[in-house]
C-alpha cells in the first residue's frame, strides 16, 4: 500500500464514524431522510460561501453551509408543525427548492469556479492526499483528516455528555420533555452535528456517500442488536468496514471511490438483512421451519398419551392411522415419526408407536401450555 | 403561622386553561382542583383532549391561556415532585434498549443534565420491576414483552421517581384483567403512602371501584370532585352527549362507550 492509499483510506474511515454517530440517532427517531434533505440542501450555502470568500476551502464556508443546514430544519419543523403536510412531503419540499437554488447560483455567479455539482454529488477522494495541512512547513497529513478528526471528535464529544438526554428524547419524547431535558433544542443541535458533518464531509465524499454512510451503517447495525450502546459501536465499525472494502473494490474496478463505497454500504445492509442472527430473513426461515416440527412433534406425543394403555391403542397408536386422525400427508407423518424417534420421544415397535418418558414429558408440557 | 390551607395546598389547581391545536380549542377554560391524597380518573370521549390536558399541565404542549400549580408552584418548580407515565403507543417499542434501561429512563429527572446512572440507580431500577412483578424480565428487549407487560415496566419507571403527583394516561389500556388488578393494588399502595394519583381511564363501569375522584372532560370540565357527587348519569349523558344508558345496568356486562365505539342507548 502506498501512502497515499493509506491516506484515504483513513479519510474515509473518519468519515464513515463522523457520520455513524448522528446517523445512528437519525436512524431511531425515523429521520433518516433529514441525512439526504441536508447534505443536499447545503449547497447554497456553499455557493454563498464561495461568492463570499472566492475560496473552496475557507472556515467560512464551513459556517455558511452549516447555517443552511440548520435552515432546512427550521423550515421542514416549520412545514411540518402547520399540521397541513406530513414530515417526509415536508422534507422532499424543502430539499429540492434549496438544493436547486444551489445549482442556479452556480450557473448564474459562480460558472467560472471550481465548483459543480458533480463535485457536491460524489466528492472526490481520491484527491484528499493531495490537499496537505502544513504548519511551519511541516506537513502533517491531508487536510481531510483534519477537518474530519475534528468533526469527528465533536460528534464523539457531543454523543457522550448527552447520551442519556439524547436516548431519552428519541425513545420517549414526553417524558423527556416533562423531566425537564428540552427535546427540541437537543433535535435542532443534533441537527447541527448532521449539517456540520455533511458539509465538512461533502468535499471529500460528495453528498451521497455522506447519505449511505449516515443511514447505511445504522440500519445494518439495527438488525444486529438490541442495546443502543452496541448499535452506536457497530454502526461505527460497519462504516469504517464499508469504507475500506468500497475502497479496494474501487481499485480492483477501477470505479468511483464514493461510488463503491455507497454500493458496499448496500450490500453489507443487504446480507444483514439475510443472515442478522434473530431478525435475519435466514433465521426466520429457519425458526418457522424448526417450529413446524417441533408442533408436529407435540401433537403426535399429546395424541398418543391420550390412546395410551386403551383398548383402541392398536388401532390408534399406529403410522398409517395418523394420516387420517392429524390429517397428515402419509409422507409428513413418515418424516415425523422418524424426526420424533430420532429425538427419542417415541419409539417404533412393529408398526406400533409409543411415548418413552421424554415423549410423555413434552405432551404433558404442550398439554399444559395450550 | 400561615393558616393550614396554604401549607398544604391542593395536590393540582388548573385555572382557565385552554389549549388550541388549530383554530378549534381542544380545551377549553377548564378547572380543576385535585386535593391531596386521592385517586382521580378522568373521563371522556375520544377527541375530548384528555391527554392534551396531562400534557398541558406538564408544559409538554404550550397552553393558549391559563394557570397550573402544583402543590401551590408552577410545574416547572415542583418537576422532581411530579411522575409521569404516557400513553403506551406513544413510544418506539422497537428501540433497542431493555426493560430495566426503560425503568433507569425516570430517573434522569434527578440524575440532571450529562450525569450517568450507576450502580444505585440500578438498583433502584431492579427493586422497582420487582414491585411491579417484572424483575425476571429486566434483561429483556423491550419489542418481547406483551403488552400488559410493556405497561407494568411503565409503571416501574414512574415509581423509581417517588414522586408526590402522578400523572398516568391509560395506564390500563390493552392490559388483561389480572394485569389490572395488580396495577391498581399498585396504586392503591402509592395512594396510602399519602401520593396522588391522576389517570386517564376508558372504562367508565370501573370508575366508581377504582378512583375516589373522577373529572368528566369533553373538551370543557362537565364535572369533578368524589365519585359518588360527579359520577353522575346526568353527567356522563353531558360528557358523551346523552347516548349513556349503561349507568344503572353496569353488572351486565356492556362495554363501556368511548367515544365512537360508544354503544347504542338501551
Amino acid at each position: 500500500m502506498s501512502a497515499a492509499q493509506i491516506e484515504i483510506q483513513m479519510v474515509a474511515a473518519v468519515v464513515a464514524v463522523a457520520c455513524a454517530l448522528p446517523g445512528a440517532f437519525l436512524v431511531l427517531r425515523g429521520m433518516a431522510m433529514m441525512s439526504d434533505a441536508i447534505s443536499h440542501a447545503i449547497l447554497p450555502g456553499i455557493v454563498a460561501g464561495v461568492l463570499l470568500t472566492g475560496s473552496l476551502h475557507s472556515p467560512f464556508l464551513i459556517l455558511a453551509a452549516a447555517l443552511t443546514g440548520l435552515l432546512t430544519t427550521v423550515l421542514v419543523e416549520t412545514i411540518n408543525n402547520t399540521g397541513q403536510v406530513k414530515e417526509d412531503a415536508a422534507i422532499g419540499i424543502v430539499f429540492p427548492v434549496l438544493f436547486s437554488l444551489g445549482v442556479v447560483m452556480i450557473a448564474k455567479f459562480a460558472g467560472d469556479m471550481h465548483l459543480d455539482t458533480d463535485a457536491v454529488l460524489l466528492g472526490e477522494l481520491a484527491f484528499a492526499p493531495f490537499n496537505r495541512f502544513t504548519v511551519f512547513g511541516y506537513d502533517l497529513g491531508p487536510q481531510a483528516l483534519w477537518i474530519m478528526g475534528s468533526v469527528l471528535a465533536v460528534n464523539a464529544f457531543f454523543l457522550l455528555l448527552f447520551y442519556k438526554e439524547l436516548k431519552l428524547a428519541t425513545f420517549d419524547p414526553s417524558l423527556a420533555s416533562s423531566l425537564g431535558f428540552r427535546p427540541r433544542p437537543l433535535h435542532y443541535a443534533l441537527m447541527g452535528l448532521v449539517s456540520l458533518t455533511a458539509v465538512s464531509a461533502f468535499d471529500a465524499v460528495g453528498s451521497i456517500l455522506v447519505v449511505a454512510l449516515m443511514v447505511g451503517p445504522p440500519a445494518t447495525g439495527y438488525l444486529l442488536t438490541d442495546r443502543l450502546d452496541v448499535l452506536i459501536g457497530l454502526s461505527a465499525g460497519i462504516g469504517i468496514g464499508n469504507a475500506v472494502l468500497g475502497y479496494w473494490g474501487a481499485h480492483l474496478l477501477d470505479a468511483s471511490i464514493a461510488g463503491a463505497m455507497a454500493t458496499t454500504t448496500g450490500i453489507a445492509f443487504g446480507a444483514a438483512v439475510m443472515c442478522a442472527p434473530k431478525r435475519g430473513l435466514v433465521a426466520q426461515w429457519r425458526r418457522r421451519r424448526r417450529q413446524r416440527w417441533t408442533f408436529a412433534e407435540q401433537m403426535l406425543s399429546i395424541h398418543l398419551r391420550q390412546h395410551e394403555n386403551t383398548p383402541e391403542a392398536n388401532r390408534e397408536c399406529r403410522i398409517e392411522h395418523l394420516q387420517e386422525h392429524l390429517n397428515w400427508e402419509p409422507d409428513f407423518a413418515q418424516r415425523v415419526v422418524s424426526y420424533a424417534s430420532k429425538k427419542g420421544t417415541i419409539r417404533r415397535e412393529n408398526g406400533h408407536l409409543s411415548l418413552t418418558e421424554d415423549g410423555r414429558a413434552v405432551a404433558q408440557d404442550a398439554a399444559t401450555r395450550t | 403561622m400561615p393558616p393550614s390551607s396554604d401549607s398544604n395546598p391542593a395536590a393540582l389547581s388548573v385555572r382557565d386553561l385552554t389549549v388550541a391545536y388549530q383554530e378549534e380549542p381542544v380545551l377549553w377554560d377548564i378547572d380543576l382542583t385535585v386535593p391531596s391524597g386521592v385517586l382521580m380518573g378522568i373521563v371522556g370521549p375520544n377527541g375530548a383532549g384528555k391527554t392534551t390536558l396531562l400534557q398541558a399541565i406538564l408544559d409538554i404542549v404550550p397552553p393558549a391561556a391559563g394557570q397550573v400549580r402544583i402543590f401551590g408552584a408552577p410545574y416547572e418548580e415542583q418537576r422532581h415532585r411530579v411522575g409521569y407515565v404516557p400513553q403506551r403507543g406513544s413510544v418506539d417499542w422497537d428501540f433497542p434498549t431493555n426493560a430495566l434501561d426503560v425503568v433507569l429512563m425516570g430517573l434522569y429527572g434527578r440524575l440532571g443534565w450529562i450525569r450517568r446512572p450507576g450502580t444505585d440507580e440500578r438498583e433502584e431500577a431492579y427493586a422497582a420491576l420487582e414491585k411491579v412483578g417484572m424483575a425476571d424480565y429486566a434483561d429483556r428487549q423491550i419489542s418481547q414483552l406483551s403488552g400488559g407487560q410493556q405497561q407494568r415496566v411503565f409503571l416501574a419507571r414512574a415509581l423509581v421517581q417517588e414522586a408526590d403527583l402522578y400523572f398516568m394516561d391509560e395506564p390500563l389500556q390493552g392490559v388483561d384483567a389480572t394485569t389490572e388488578r395488580a396495577i391498581f393494588d399498585i396504586l392503591r399502595t402509592l395512594q396510602k403512602r399519602d401520593c396522588t394519583v391522576v389517570a386517564v381511564h376508558h372504562d367508565l363501569q370501573t370508575v366508581p371501584e377504582y378512583f375516589d375522584h373522577v373529572m368528566l372532560l369533553n373538551v370543557r370540565r362537565i364535572a369533578s370532585g368524589p365519585v359518588e357527587e360527579a359520577f353522575t348519569e346526568e353527567n356522563l349523558r353531558r360528557t358523551y352527549g346523552g347516548r349513556v344508558g349503561f349507568l344503572k345496568q353496569q353488572d351486565m356486562g356492556t362495554t363501556a362507550p368511548d367515544g365512537s365505539e360508544e354503544t347504542e342507548p338501551s
